[in-house]
């Protein structure tokens, strides 16, 4: 019995206690079972590389030639080649994705900026120095990013057509940083919740000004949980279709849109979708990796560590 | 009773009186500490605020803008026809149908992903890695590539490994699966499954590691079984995690445009609302109408979304609480 942690039966549900009492030793051999833990192992992997096929086989397929990516059975160890690049940037067509891939980098990190200058304050008023009734103005904020796109979009169309901006990379920058903005604040508070009020109130005691606590208190803290909201948002206005869809052409066109267009069925296309598809998903595989440690938390909008 | 509370406001009566100006000095503070949430306040109501009003306003009246002079009031007209005309009804069903699957089976592969990882194994950060890959290909590209790549009937890869198989075990010609054209609501269902999977499984890895493990232990030394604990502390402590995801999810998956717009260009009864609702004021120019649909989609949204706010209500005030 002394060979028990005294804490161990009160943690525990009362029926099973009252049951077991006795196999409470062999129990306890089964607490860390390797075999399990391999036969669990041995499946992970085997889904993981399920899941990974379809983007392992874009890779493949993207230095495959024409002719080579549109075998059935498939070619695996076919030779390896660059042309599916060369054509996806234009070499025969001319039509070069670059204006497009420029638009989506001006519309996502410019409209990532602007989310930050305007969430970062937004979030301090909601965390460090909240105001009144801050749970009521945070469930606002998540409240507009329950309304669909599609609700909002006549009427954005309409006014971009009316003053002129359609086609115009600006407006879609506004749309995009209105898109993010929620979610980035309540990210943000989420990772502006985790500096410890005992350093706060301890720095105003001592006097530290604004920018002082700023740089020396809160920035330490919270700057990986900025960082990985700033991902985060990048990612979704660089993936976004349906706004940049109808509100941009030729002029502001993005990735994506470019990407919609540029399967016409002439001929053999595979190794060319499937290049098009990894340069255009490069910069998200990124930062997605590059956020991978707070993904789940910015995601799930802070409720989960 | 009156004099006893007359005689505990009078003091602070008496207090507050002669201190207008800390009354005001106050308020001043409040407003200091509401300026830095005013800019970002101000900007979403514009933004997003405004445009569904407007919204509302077109979905009672009656205008295609090929026939501007025909523009006029149109009461519930429009309404009467999202929930009437075959095609838009068509379109709410495969909403539903689209974002009830999706969810729930990408929460279910998801939730098995996710107690397989939670267990030790060599490489498993590497596993969880390449799990996390569908989710970081852009949307449009993975549509793509299922498309083309995977499920083309004549040289996409699931028909290439089926022959490829079939060869191995003799000359039968093998049998070739043509999603695209037969079931193009099952191939928008895998290829958003596909992509929804992850996210579900970091959300449910991220609640299964936050799980108190001294109730596991102590079970597991009365001789629970696996089932058992899975059972009776696994599922209980997961079902709010299991409830942020699905709806997070269902928010998303609500609204997706890329998966139909690409895979299936709407065809063949996979037109979801907000596919429908481009078609209808994009190319059929009648505003009303699409507007009228709009509505439809927030009011349906706004239902999902009352059960997701109190979901992040609940962990949120734990957190709050902590």
């Amino acid at each position: 019995m002394s060979t028990l942690t005294p804490d161990a039966p009160q943690s525990t549900p009362p029926g099973p206690t009252a049951l077991n009492t006795g196999s409470r030793k062999r129990g306890k051999s089964r607490m860390d079972p390797t075999r399990n833990n391999t036969a669990a192992g041995i499946a992970a992997w085997l889904l993981a590389l399920l899941f990974a096929v379809p983007v392992l086989w874009m890779v493949l397929t993207s230095f495959h030639s024409e002719t080579d990516a549109a075998t059935n059975p498939p070619s695996i160890a076919a030779n390896l080649t660059l042309d599916a690049y060369r054509e996806f940037f234009g070499e025969t067509s001319g039509v070069s994705p670059w204006p497009s891939l420029i638009n989506s980098a001006t519309a996502s990190i410019l409209s990532t900026v602007l989310v930050l200058l305007l969430a970062f304050p937004a979030a301090y008023a909601l965390s460090i120095r909240p105001v009144k009734k801050w749970t009521d103005v945070m469930f606002f904020f998540l409240s507009t990013k329950m309304m669909p796109v599609v609700a909002a979009i006549l009427p954005l169309y309409l006014f971009a057509r009316a003053v002129g901006a359609l086609d115009n990379i600006w407006f879609l920058i506004l749309m995009y940083t209105s898109m993010n903005l929620p979610i980035a604040v309540w990210m943000m508070r989420s990772f502006l919740a985790e500096v410890p009020e005992e350093m706060l109130e301890a720095a105003q005691i001592d006097g530290a000004n604004l920018l002082l606590i700023l740089r020396k208190i809160i920035a330490p803290v919270a700057m990986p949980g900025i960082a990985a909201t700033a991902l985060i948002c990048f990612i979704f206005s660089w993936n976004e279709l349906l706004l940049a869809r109808v509100l941009t052409g030729v002029v502001a066109g993005t990735a994506p849109v470019f990407l919609t267009g540029f399967v016409s069925g002439q001929g053999l296309f595979l190794a060319q979708v499937c290049a098009a598809a990894v340069v255009i998903s490069l910069p998200v595989l990124f930062a997605g990796f590059a956020a991978q440690d707070k993904l789940v938390q910015g995601l799930s909008l802070g409720a989960v560590k | 009773m009156t004099t006893a509370t007359a005689r505990i406001s009078r003091p602070g009566h008496t207090a507050a009186k002669p201190s207008r100006d800390a009354k005001s000095r106050e308020r001043a503070l409040a407003w200091a500490r509401r300026a830095p949430l005013l800019p970002a306040l101000v900007f979403l109501i514009l933004v997003t605020q405004l445009p569904f009003v407007v919204t509302l306003i077109i979905s009672f009246m009656n205008w295609n803008s090929l026939s501007p002079d025909k523009t006029a009031f149109a009461g519930l007209e429009n309404y009467v026809t999202v929930l009437t005309d075959p095609d838009l009804r068509q379109a709410i069903f495969t909403t539903i149908l689209l974002t009830v699957s999706v969810v729930l089976i990408s929460l279910i592969i998801g939730l098995g992903l996710a107690l397989l990882l939670d267990k030790k194994f060599i490489g498993r950060g590497l596993a969880r890695t390449l799990l996390i890959a569908p989710f970081l290909v852009v949307p449009v590209a993975a549509a793509l590539i299922w498309k083309h790549a995977l499920l083309n009937p004549t040289y996409g890869l699931i028909n290439g490994v089926l022959t490829w198989v079939w060869s191995l075990f003799g000359s039968a010609p093998a049998p070739q699966l043509d999603l695209l054209s037969q079931a193009p609501m099952m191939a928008v269902i895998l290829s958003l499954v596909w992509q929804w999977t992850p996210f579900m499984m970091l959300v449910l890895l991220a609640g299964l590691q936050s799980r108190p493990m001294d109730t596991v232990e102590a079970a597991q030394m009365d001789g629970a079984t696996p089932w058992g604990i899975f059972r009776h502390l696994t599922l209980p402590h997961l079902r709010q995690y299991l409830e942020l995801g699905g709806l997070l999810g269902a928010i998303y998956i609500v609204q997706n445009f890329d998966a139909v717009f690409t895979l299936t260009a709407g065809g063949l009864g996979t037109a979801n609302l907000p596919y429908a609702i481009y078609q209808t004021f994009y190319f059929a120019n009648e505003y009303g109408l699409a507007s009228a649909a709009g509505v439809v989609v927030v009011i349906g949204t706004i239902i999902v979304a009352t059960f997701a706010l109190r979901t992040v209500f609940s962990l949120f005030k734990k957190e709050a609480a902590r």
